[in-house]
C-alpha cells in the first residue's frame, strides 16, 4: 500500500510498504477513504516529540471501510463504514471503564519509553504518533490495522459524507472536551487561544455548552475570519495588540474571561522577552515546550476561572505563574481527549447539523501530495487551515 | 538457630491470623523479629561499617549512597532483622520469623540466597481482575513464560517442585525451585534449591486494591546475579536490569489478564512477538 512516512525533521516521503493485517483477534483492518493532517502532526513533522523513527507512518485522523475482521470482533463486520478515534483504548482497564479512554493502561506497548522520557505514567497509545506513544502505524495510508475494534471505532450511516464525520476521529471531540473541561456556566465568557481546527470546534462547542460570549485569539487572517464568520466569536489578532492580557481584561469589564482554553500547545508563538527566551531554550532543549499561551491564560483568567489545556505539551516549562494561579483560585485541566466517550452523542449532533464541519477544510489532496501539504500547513501558507487527503 | 529473646513470642502472638496483605507491613514496624542468623549478622555489621567508611571518604553522591547502604547493613546486623527476608517469608534466624506469619506447615525455609551478594527487586502493579483469577494463573508456573520475557520454560515436577530455564546474559541458566509458602489467593513464595545457576528466592503477593480497582500484585525478588553485583551493574548498562524486567513483566501480566493478550503495535503478524487473542467476556 501507499503511506506517508516520516524520514526526519521536516522530511516526509510517500512510499509503498507492506499492507497491515489482523495481528490479534480483536483487530479490524480498515481501507481508508479519508484522512486528515492534524496540528499535532506538526509536532512530529518539526520533531518536537522524541522517539520517531525513519519510515514511521503518520496520521491519527482517519475513517474508511472495514475490509478484514478478527475472530473476536463482535460489533463490526466487513463493509461497515467507520470513523476511528485517535487514542487506542483497551476498554477493559479501570481507566477505560471510567470513561477515561485517553488514559488507557494497556494500549501503549512502549509505555516504558514514555515513562522514561516524561517521568510520568503513560496514557493510551496513539495511531501514527511516535514510538513512545506505542509505535502504531498511522492512517495517512491506504489501510490501517485498528486494535480493540469493539471499543474504538464508531459506525457511521451511509447518507452522510466523509467530510461531515471524519473529524469525529479527533478535532471535533477534542474541541468539545476542551470546552467541557472549562465547566462553562451561564453568563460565562470563554476565551479560546488558537483558531486552528481544534480551536474552530472548541468555539462551536463553547456556544453549544452555554457560553454567553466567546473571544477567539490568533494572528492569521483566514483563521480569524473562520472564527468570526463560522464561529460567531469576537476575535483578537494578537499581532495587533501590545498586551493581550490587558486587552482581554478590558474587553470583559476588568474581570478577565471565566474560561481560558489553550488550543495551541507547545509550539506557541508570542512576543517579547519571555517568548524569545522560550524559543531559544526550546531549540537548545533546555525547555521542551513554549508555554506562552498557558501563562497568558492564567494571567488573564477571572477569579475562580478555569484553564483548559488541549494543545499538546510534552515536557517541562519555565516561569509558570503559580502565584496568579493560586491567588485567583483557578482550576486547570488537561489531557488527551477521551474520544470514545463522546462519539455517540457527537455523531448525533453532527447528523442534527449542530456543527459546521466543512468550512475549515482548505485543501483536498491525494496521499502523494502529503509532503507539500504538511509544508503549507506548517507554514500557514496558501490559506491552509485543514488538509483532507483521499488515499 | 539464633539466640532467642522473649520478643518473638510476644510478636508472634500479636500477629496470629494475619489479615490479607497487612501482615508484612505490620512485621516491618515490629523489628523485634530475628530473621538473620548470628554469623550473618556479624558479617552484615562488618560490610556495613566498610561501606560507611568508603562512602564518607568519597564525599560525593555515590559515596553518600554507599554510606546510607552501609547504615542499612549495620542496622540489619545489629537488630537481626532484614526487611528483604521478611518480605520473602524467609529466615536464617528464628523459624518463628517465618512460621508466625504464614502457614504452620512450612519447615526449613532457610535462605538460599546470600544476602551479601544478592540484588533485591520489589515491584507492584494494580490489575482490574479478581485475586483468585490472578493467583490461579500465576500458580500454574507453566503460564509464566507467556509474559516473562526472559523465562524460556518452567517444568512442574511435583506440587512443590519445579524446574526453571531462563535466558541469561551468557546463555541459558537453570534452577530447581521449591515452593516455601503458598496461601491461595494471597501469596506464592519460592526459593531455588540444590545447585542453581542463579540462586534466587521470591514471592508474589495478591491483595485487594481499594474500591473496584481489582488486585495489587506485588513481586519481591532476591537473587544472586551471575558475576555478582558488578555483573548486575554491567547487565543494567545493557538494559538487562532485573528491576526493569520485573516492571515490564508485570506490565505484560496486567495486559494479558485485563485484555487477554499482550499489547502489540505491529502492523503485521511477523513483526510481533505477541500474537494472541482477546478474551471472551
Amino acid at each position: 500500500m501507499r503511506a506517508v512516512t516520516w524520514q526526519g525533521t521536516r522530511k516526509l516521503s510517500v512510499d509503498t510498504v507492506p499492507d497491515p493485517e489482523i495481528v490479534q483477534q480483536g483487530d479490524v483492518v480498515v481501507k481508508i477513504s479519508a484522512t486528515a493532517i492534524c496540528g499535532s502532526d506538526l509536532h512530529l513533522y518539526d520533531h518536537y516529540i522524541a522517539s520517531m523513527q525513519k519510515g514511521d507512518i503518520l496520521g491519527h485522523e482517519f475513517m474508511g471501510e472495514v475490509v478484514d475482521v478478527g475472530r473476536e470482533v463482535k460489533n463490526l463486520k466487513i463493509g461497515d463504514r467507520i470513523v476511528v478515534p485517535f487514542p487506542i483504548s483497551c476498554g477493559r482497564c479501570w481507566y477505560c471503564r471510567q470513561g477515561m479512554f485517553g488514559a488507557c493502561d494497556n494500549s501503549n506497548p512502549n509505555a516504558e519509553m514514555f515513562e522514561a522520557l516524561y517521568g510520568a505514567t503513560s496514557g493510551a497509545g496513539i495511531f501514527g504518533y511516535s514510538h513512545m506513544f506505542g509505535g502504531y502505524s498511522g492512517g495517512q495510508a491506504e489501510y490501517a490495522r485498528v486494535p480493540y475494534a469493539d471499543v474504538g471505532p464508531i459506525k457511521v450511516p451511509d447518507g452522510v459524507s466523509d467530510e461531515q464525520v471524519l473529524f469525529l476521529s479527533d478535532i471535533l471531540p477534542t474541541g468539545w472536551q476542551a470546552a467541557l473541561r472549562g465547566e462553562i456556566q451561564p453568563g460565562d465568557t470563554v476565551a479560546v487561544w488558537g483558531c486552528g481546527p481544534v480551536g474552530y470546534f472548541t468555539i462551536q462547542s463553547a456556544w453549544l455548552q452555554g457560553a454567553a460570549r466567546v473571544i477567539a485569539i490568533d494572528r492569521f487572517p483566514e483563521r480569524l475570519a473562520l472564527a468570526r464568520d463560522v464561529g460567531k466569536a469576537e476575535v483578537i489578532n494578537y499581532d495587533e495588540t501590545d498586551d493581550l492580557v490587558e486587552l482581554l481584561k478590558e474587553m470583559t469589564g476588568g474581570e478577565g474571561p471565566n474560561v481560558c482554553i489553550d488550543a495551541v500547545g507547545m509550539e506557541a508563538h508570542g512576543h517579547g522577552f519571555l517568548a524569545t527566551s522560550d524559543r531559544i531554550k526550546q531549540t537548545l532543549r533546555l525547555e521542551m515546550d513554549r508555554p506562552t499561551v498557558v501563562r497568558q491564560a492564567i494571567q488573564s483568567a477571572a477569579k475562580g476561572g478555569r484553564v483548559s489545556l488541549i494543545g499538546v505539551y510534552a515536557g517541562f516549562i519555565d516561569k509558570f505563574p503559580l502565584g496568579a494561579f493560586f491567588g485567583k483560585a483557578l482550576r486547570m485541566a488537561a489531557g488527551q481527549c477521551d474520544v470514545q466517550k463522546f462519539l455517540p452523542d457527537l455523531l448525533q449532533r453532527v447528523l442534527d447539523g449542530d456543527f459546521d464541519t466543512t468550512s475549515i477544510i482548505s485543501h483536498r489532496v491525494g496521499l502523494d501530495d502529503a509532503p507539500h501539504a504538511y509544508e503549507i500547513f506548517a507554514e500557514k501558507k496558501d490559506g491552509c487551515t485543514k488538509v483532507v487527503m483521499r488515499p | 538457630m539464633a539466640a532467642t529473646t522473649s520478643a518473638p513470642h510476644r510478636v508472634k502472638g500479636s500477629r496470629i491470623g494475619p489479615k490479607r496483605g497487612g501482615a508484612s507491613y505490620r512485621a516491618r514496624r515490629d523489628h523485634h523479629v530475628h530473621n538473620v542468623a548470628n554469623p550473618e549478622r556479624f558479617g552484615s555489621v562488618a560490610v556495613g561499617a566498610a561501606l560507611i567508611a568508603y562512602g564518607l571518604k568519597q564525599r560525593d553522591a555515590k559515596g553518600l549512597l554507599a554510606a546510607l547502604l552501609g547504615g542499612a547493613f549495620v542496622q540489619r546486623g545489629a537488630t537481626g532483622y532484614c526487611m528483604v527476608y521478611d518480605a520473602l517469608g524467609v529466615s536464617t534466624g528464628d523459624a518463628d520469623a517465618v512460621l508466625g506469619r504464614h502457614r504452620s506447615d512450612v519447615t526449613g525455609a532457610a535462605a538460599t540466597v546470600n544476602a551479601r551478594k544478592a540484588v533485591k527487586v520489589e515491584r507492584a502493579v494494580t490489575i482490574a481482575r479478581p485475586r483468585h483469577e490472578l493467583y490461579a494463573f500465576w500458580r500454574d508456573f507453566t503460564n509464566l513464560p507467556q509474559f516473562m520475557e526472559h523465562l524460556e520454560s518452567v517444568r512442574v515436577d511435583s506440587p512443590m517442585r519445579s524446574h526453571w530455564t531462563a535466558k541469561g546474559p551468557a546463555g541459558s541458566v537453570e534452577w530447581e525451585a521449591e515452593i516455601v509458602n503458598d496461601v491461595p489467593d494471597e501469596i506464592i513464595a519460592w526459593k531455588s534449591v540444590g545447585d542453581p545457576d542463579v540462586a534466587n528466592a521470591g514471592a508474589v503477593n495478591f491483595s485487594d486494591a481499594p474500591g473496584d480497582r481489582g488486585t495489587i500484585v506485588k513481586v519481591t525478588l532476591d537473587y544472586e546475579p551471575p558475576g555478582g553485583k558488578l555483573g548486575a551493574f554491567v547487565a543494567r548498562l545493557f538494559g538487562e536490569d532485573p528491576d526493569r524486567q520485573v516492571r515490564e513483566d508485570l506490565r505484560k501480566f496486567k495486559q494479558l489478564m485485563e485484555t487477554g493478550a499482550i499489547t502489540t503495535s505491529a502492523r503485521r503478524r511477523e513483526d510481533s512477538a505477541y500474537v494472541g487473542s482477546t478474551p471472551q467476556e
